[in-house]
């Protein structure tokens, strides 16, 4: 069988002239823009895959003096690190995605949170965002834009924990409801954006929808921007149309004796080489922040999901207890398993936990552990045991 | 009934040291007079002092809590939550060499024996000259290119050990 190759897209890293897509949106109103960035199907690429234009609308129709953009540059996913590499090549998009924002849901104030471990581009943003503030100044448009530093910590990727901690408090999750749309940054309606959906939303502004919606499928519209690593010879940054099959993107990055694939970071799916051919990358199969990892056949899966364990158990912010302890639990008990300590079928109450943990923990951390967890026993189970 | 007289004393208890600020107490100030001083403050303030004494000692934490009107415990239960945050003393460069998933396949292990035998601390400690601290992070987002480490907030990618090495000389030439 043939297979088909995987469309390769531009819109992310291409340089365009962002002053003058800001006076064109500028010039039309909120209404319009949102409208456009509804039609044209785009979802939330920081990993939930929330309909963006929804997300401004909830904002937008929010009655509040202060509002507030947040451009969620915490890119602590295992895996990922495409946020950086765009803000390190297009800074002024990102910025002028934030003032598009701005302008569609009636905020005069955006933040960055970037993550300590990219403080490097700290010199480079502050350059980038004192020259954009002083245009938009210029241009009368009520709107500006500053940083605010993580200190190492993932669990402050998730939206309300980000929050907590641009207010000065430990990066704890809030429950939700309410929503950072109607209750966000200091209380205040905030629409949160990861860097790559801001930078689509501007290129939308631009170009219209009808381009965006052209690419893609019916449920993951548009390209995504994938972090591609592991056993690969072309390990990097690749823009791709959404819905290719596993198959077909194995055939164009793997090495030839690929495994498995993780999708998603540490909180996704690990797809056995049996299903490559019936799993499709996009939101109505495996939805991933932009993460791949390729695995061969040299690879320990009894090692690389301890690494993941590991991760949460360090990560998990200790706020509620199935997660706390579950996170420590499965740990423990994989490695019992491994050491003989504990029989195999130990395995199936681990897998109950992780169960229990998608259920009842508090945030999306939690929630997700037993997707790496039950992905790799499902398929690996011997390596887990033996 | 022989009325009481109650005379109040009002103790002035002088503390010599406190007319004067000490260097930390100083700095803070200068942090909170430009961040300001209401909680948002926290973080930026407490991000400036680790980026230039390297860690929060307990005077820079009752330093800040006194500026920003919190009590110690509050400064303290923020910043322990933070691992950049670090609240026991390190080096003047910290080596954080990624553990996590691809740089671990890549060899992370070996990168971090090297620089325990070049330095001839453990992971997780400081050399006896406070020069360096070696720590291990999780994913830096550079997996494409592990292993990595960052030293203070360089990055360096693809490294091998003997470029580990090299880098490392750089710093011990860099630092007396
Ligand atoms: C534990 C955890 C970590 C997260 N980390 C990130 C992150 O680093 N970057 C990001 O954009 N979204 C992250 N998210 C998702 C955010 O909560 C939020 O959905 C996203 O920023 C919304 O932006 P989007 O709609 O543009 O994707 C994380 C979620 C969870 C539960
Ligand atoms: S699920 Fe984990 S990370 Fe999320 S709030 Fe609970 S303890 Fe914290
Ligand atoms: S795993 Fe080391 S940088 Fe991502």
């Amino acid at each position: 069988m043939k297979n088909k190759t995987i469309k390769k897209v531009d819109l992310i890293f291409e340089q365009v002239d962002h002053l003058a897509i800001l006076d064109k949106t500028l010039n039309r109103s909120s209404e319009e823009i949102i409208l456009d960035i509804i039609d044209s199907g785009l979802r939330g690429r920081g990993g939930a895959g929330f309909p963006t234009g929804l997300k401004w609308k909830f904002a937008r129709n929010e009655d509040s003096e202060q509002k507030y953009v947040i451009c969620n540059a915490d890119e602590g996913e295992p895996g990922t690190f495409k946020d950086r590499e765009i803000l390190t090549q297009v800074p002024e998009k990102v910025l002028t995605g934030m003032a598009v924002c701005g302008k569609a849901i009636g905020a005069s104030e955006g933040y960055i949170y970037l993550r300590a471990e990219y403080n490097f581009l700290l010199p480079m943003l502050h350059q980038k965002i004192d020259t954009f503030n002083n245009v938009l100044k210029e241009k009368k448009f009520d709107f500006s834009v500053a940083i605010r530093s993580g200190s190492g910590a993932y669990v402050c990727g998730e939206e309300t924990a980000l929050m907590e901690s641009m207010e000065g408090f430990r990066g704890e999750p809030r429950n939700k409801p309410p929503f950072p749309t109607s209750k966000g940054y200091l209380g205040k309606p905030t629409s949160i954006n990861n860097v790559e959906t801001l930078v689509f939303a501007l290129m939308i502004a631009n170009l219209g929808p009808k381009m965006f919606k052209e690419l893609g499928t019916f449920d993951s519209r548009g390209s995504k921007v994938f972090s591609i690593s592991g056993d690969t010879p072309s390990a990097g940054i690749y823009e791709l149309e959404l819905g290719m099959t596993l198959e077909d993107f194995v055939n164009e990055f793997g090495d030839g004796d690929t495994k498995a694939v993780q999708i998603g970071g540490a909180s996704g799916y690990c797809v056995a080489r049996k299903n490559f051919k019936s799993t499709v990358i996009g939101f109505e199969g495996i939805p991933t922040g932009g993460s791949m990892m390729l695995f061969n056949s040299s690879r320990s899966m009894y090692n690389i999901l301890r690494d993941y364990l590991e991760f949460f158990e360090e990560e998990s912010c200790g706020q509620c207890t199935p997660c706390r302890i579950g996170c420590q639990q499965l740990l423990k008990g994989v490695e019992a398993v491994k050491k003989g300590l504990k029989p195999p079928s130990y395995l199936e109450n681990l897998q109950r936990l992780s169960e229990t943990m998608k259920i009842a923990s508090k945030c999306g951390l939690g929630q997700s552990v037993g997707n790496p967890f039950n992905s790799i026993i499902n398929n690996f189970r011997e390596e887990i045991i033996y | 009934m022989p009325t009481k007289v109650l005379i109040y004393i009002k103790v002035h208890i002088i503390n010599p040291t406190k007319n004067f600020m000490t260097r930390i107490e100083q700095f803070v100030k200068e942090q909170a007079d430009y961040y300001g001083r209401r909680r948002n403050s926290l973080m930026p303030i407490l991000q400036a002092v680790v980026q230039s004494e390297r860690y929060l000692s307990e005077e820079a934490m009752v330093a800040v809590a006194e500026e920003l009107d919190l009590s110690t415990a509050d400064v303290f239960g923020t910043a322990s939550f933070y691992t950049f945050l670090d609240t026991v003393p390190r080096g003047k460069n910290i080596i954080k060499v990624c553990k996590t998933i691809t740089c671990h396949m890549k060899g992370k292990d070996e990168i971090i024996s090297t620089i325990e035998d070049q330095l001839k601390i453990k992971l997780g400690s400081t050399s006896s000259d406070g020069r360096f601290s070696l720590l291990q992070a999780n994913c830096l987002g550079w997996c494409h290119k592990g292993p990595v480490m960052l030293v203070n907030d360089e990055i360096y990618t693809e490294i091998t050990p003997e470029k580990t090495v090299e880098v490392i000389r750089d710093y011990l030439k860099k630092t007396k």
